[in-house]
């Protein structure tokens, strides 16, 4: 049947029906179904996602000083986001103030995970969409060297470099089990690299995972250790003390000048690397522009990154902060996180129960009760659905929506927003890169925009390690070494009850905690993540998600290898709950993929 | 810490994963908060709270010659059976194919580390078979919490074989020293937690 939805899509969910289910051992995670048209064109795209059910019913009644500790725990990937986020909504709720130096070690954690969480995405997982593995086995290496010297001053480029890898690469895929690179879709019509840039790119690949061990050191020095860093309400948990030889804990010059120094390789390995792949991967994918989705009407940022401490405005955020609604992007609205009628979660398509649910509810009303529920179009049964009734609830992710409306978030949201607000950092680099690609700027929106865009800001976020670590640097030669404030540590000082909210800009998109105390304790607590803004299901007026939007009016190759759909939901760089590691014996596929 | 002698100089990492906010999920987190609590090892040997980092143990493994990992596993057994999985009897893999980095399962660090050239040599997986992992905040099962003790006691064993033994501990860990703190320690969670 052929629908409109109010936000612009014109979805069919007649035709043939494709379901790509992950394998996991939690039901749901994330799934996707699309409607292919007589031409397998997308015409009707669903998500459906398995998130927490609600961190409130583990917080409840805990000290709002360990909160960070628990959110930590919600993903293994985006650790100490959460936990800066939970900080950030306790010192909100009661009033405490950080010092700058505080400040300024929080933003180069931020901005390190911000570093190593696109690099790591994108060559682990989404360059993978792009580029041919089996293809890179029958490249020339004398012509990966010539393609690589000439994009980049990057050494490690030499014939010899390219032979001997790809010699290591032909044993790994030939060793059976071994193979890390199996359950793929090898020599699909829509990879388009050549074998000499496949092989270039599976070359950085394998640099890439070895450098990433590198920036997560930042992490372990400012956070005490790694996985896991320590956080704290009042500040941050390292000590300062530039005289101190390796005492346990503090920082001293020795552990400033490490820090440094893997900035500094950071930097190289974004601009000498990371960026020419994009462009050379962008350059032979021109054509392939599908996956607008909202980006091209609606997308919202929180900012993050605060110049000074203790300023959350958006003059003050060096990421951007604002809304652009209906493609009108001569105007970014401004964003309060405390206004009831701005951020509010919908649940009419999830499997939660509301009094009302027509209506949104703001975080620090928000309420989490189960409520599984299918449509009555549902195919299978409630143990096994083949099928789902995205008429009725279809997904344990609520819809959030700013003001009534579904918006993307991420880097390609930050970049369009920062460049509509004429932030030349944004902006410049953008329409640079676009002129090389020789691409308008509207081509931006799009799948290869949002990766083009994570590249980027990569490469800005390297840089403002270096700035923070340099203020930091300055402000304990001039004898500031206070990294916390603990005049509010003492939960006699609180007031009888207070709220108060957090937010940051995760490596994927805008997540905000918001947070109730009372007499001290949780009295409740709510998260919205990023991929519950970019997966969430269709709200109560129909509009669709991120995800949905960006598959519809896709061409899929070949149905049954829906490489087209992957790529498109990977350069979100969705966020599953973590709890998908258990050991299986042997090597399960992660996604299974049904055609009906 | 007792100093390597050339019987222990083995580099070896003890580590827990899985996610302790999914009941069963976070088995191997546990019995390595555990045997850390109650068990003294020598210098050669680390003990680590892998939680759902992925990927990102990556450089863990790189540094070790053997490893020990305990974590939930899907062998189709009985809710709560412990078995041991030996060597080149350990998964690994990599599937392009999954939806999200968060996917990313420890036989995807050990493909990478093995990629990378530096996968430990020898390979212990103390598993145990979850009985419930979609209990959102709730606690460990009793199958599954009763396999605590037996798994450190295995993990005992091929320490002493390795050359380098854990010795109970002869006076209680201070809290500050312990794996997980920030109320997260298994009693603390489980204690308060209310499951839905």
């Amino acid at each position: 049947m052929g629908a409109q939805t109010p936000n612009g899509f014109k979805l069919d969910n007649s035709g043939k029906r494709i379901v790509v289910d992950p394998l996991t051992r939690v039901e749901g995670h994330l799934r996707v179904e699309a409607n292919l048209d007589s031409d397998n064109v997308i015409c009707n795209a669903v998500s459906s996602g398995t998130m927490w059910r609600g961190i409130e019913t583990i917080l409840r009644g805990r000290d709002p000083r360990d909160a960070w500790a628990f959110t930590e725990r919600i993903c293994g990937v985006c650790t100490g986001t959460h936990a800066l986020t939970s900080v950030r909504a306790v010192e909100n709720a009661l009033g405490i103030i950080i010092p700058e130096n505080a400040n300024s070690i929080r933003n180069i954690m931020q901005l390190c995970l911000q570093v190593h969480d696109h690099l790591v995405h994108f060559y682990h997982l989404h360059s993978l969409d792009w580029v041919d593995v089996i293809s890179a086995l029958k490249a020339d290496p004398k012509g990966t060297s010539a393609l690589a010297q000439s994009i980049s001053s990057w050494p490690l480029s030499s014939p010899g470099y390219f032979k001997h890898l790809q010699i290591r690469l032909t044993k790994f895929v030939e060793s059976g089990q071994l193979g890390p690179f199996k359950n793929a879709y090898w020599g699909h019509p829509a990879y388009k690299l050549p074998p000499e840039a496949n092989l270039m790119a599976l070359a950085h690949y394998l640099e890439a995972l070895d450098f990433q061990k590198d920036i997560v050191k930042i992490h372990a020095i400012y956070g005490g250790k790694n996985p896991h860093p320590n956080w704290l309400v009042g500040g941050v948990a390292c000590a300062i003390n530039v005289d101190g030889t390796g005492a346990v804990g503090a920082i001293n010059m020795e552990r400033l000048n490490l820090v440094s120094s893997i900035i500094g390789r950071a930097i190289e390995f974004v601009e000498q690397v990371y960026l020419p792949d994009v462009a050379v991967i962008g350059s032979f994918y021109k054509d392939w522009l599908y996956g607008c989705g909202l980006s091209g009407k609606s997308v919202m940022s929180y900012g993050d990154i605060p110049e000074n401490a203790n300023d959350y405005s958006a003059k003050n955020l060096k990421q951007p902060r604002g809304v652009i609604l209906n493609g009108n992007f001569s105007e970014v609205l401004p964003i309060d996180h405390g206004d009831p009628e701005q951020i509010q979660e919908f649940v009419a398509h999830s499997w939660y129960k509301y009094p009302d649910e027509t209506r949104g509810l703001h975080p620090w009303d928000g309420i989490t009760e189960p409520n599984f529920r299918l449509g009555p179009n549902v195919k299978g049964t409630r143990t096994d659905i083949k099928e789902l009734d995205e008429g009725g609830k279809y997904s344990w992710i609520k819809a959030p929506r700013w003001r009534g409306n579904a918006v993307e978030v991420g880097p390609l949201a930050r970049y369009l927003i920062g460049h509509a607000q004429g932030k030349v950092e944004f902006k410049e680099p953008t329409e640079k890169l676009m002129k090389r690609l020789d691409l308008p700027f509207a081509a931006l929106f799009s799948t290869l925009g949002r990766t083009a865009a994570r590249a980027l800001e990569c490469q800005w976020a390297a840089h403002q390690m270096r700035y923070f670590q340099d203020k930091l640097m300055a402000h304990i030669k001039a004898g500031d070494t206070a990294t916390a404030n603990v005049d509010k540590w003492k939960p006699e000082s609180w007031p009888k009850e207070a709220k108060g909210y957090g937010f940051t800009e995760a490596p994927r998109g805008a997540l905000g905690h918001w947070i109730k105390i009372k007499e001290t304790k949780i009295d409740n607590y709510q998260c919205v993540v990023p991929t519950t803004w970019n997966g969430s299901p269709r709200d109560p007026k129909g509009n669709i998600g991120a995800f949905e939007a960006a598959l519809v009016d896709t061409p899929i190759a070949d149905p049954e290898k829906p490489l087209e759909i992957l790529r498109t939901i990977h350069s979100f760089d969705p966020c599953l709950a973590c709890s998908t590691h258990v050991m299986g014996p042997d090597g399960q596929e992660m996604a299974t993929v049904k055609v009906r | 810490m007792q100093m390597p002698t050339p019987e222990n100089t083995k580099r070896i990492l003890v580590l827990g994963i899985g996610n302790i906010l999914w009941a069963d999920e976070g088995f191997g987190v546990r019995v390595v908060e555990q045997f850390h609590r109650r068990y003294a090892v020598p210098g050669n040997v680390t003990m680590l709270d892998g939680g759902t980092q992925g990927l990102y143990l990556v450089n863990f493994l790189q540094e070790v010659d053997c490893l020990i990992a305990f974590d939930a596993i899907d062998y189709g057994l009985a809710p709560g059976h412990l078995k041991l999985v030996r060597d080149e009897e350990v998964p690994k893999f990599t599937g392009a194919k999954k939806v999200s980095l968060h996917q990313t399962g420890f036989q995807e660090v050990l493909s990478a580390a093995n990629l990378l050239g530096r996968c430990p040599r020898e390979l212990a997986l103390i598993g145990c078979q979850p009985l419930n992992m979609e209990n959102w905040g709730g606690p460990l099962t009793a199958p599954v919490r009763t396999q605590i003790a037996p798994a450190i006691e295995l993990a005992c064993e091929l320490l002493a074989q390795w050359g380098s033994p854990a010795k109970l501990r002869t006076a209680p860990l201070p809290q500050s020293d312990r794996l997980l703190a920030n109320d997260i320690d298994h009693a603390n969670y489980e204690r308060r937690g209310r499951p839905i």
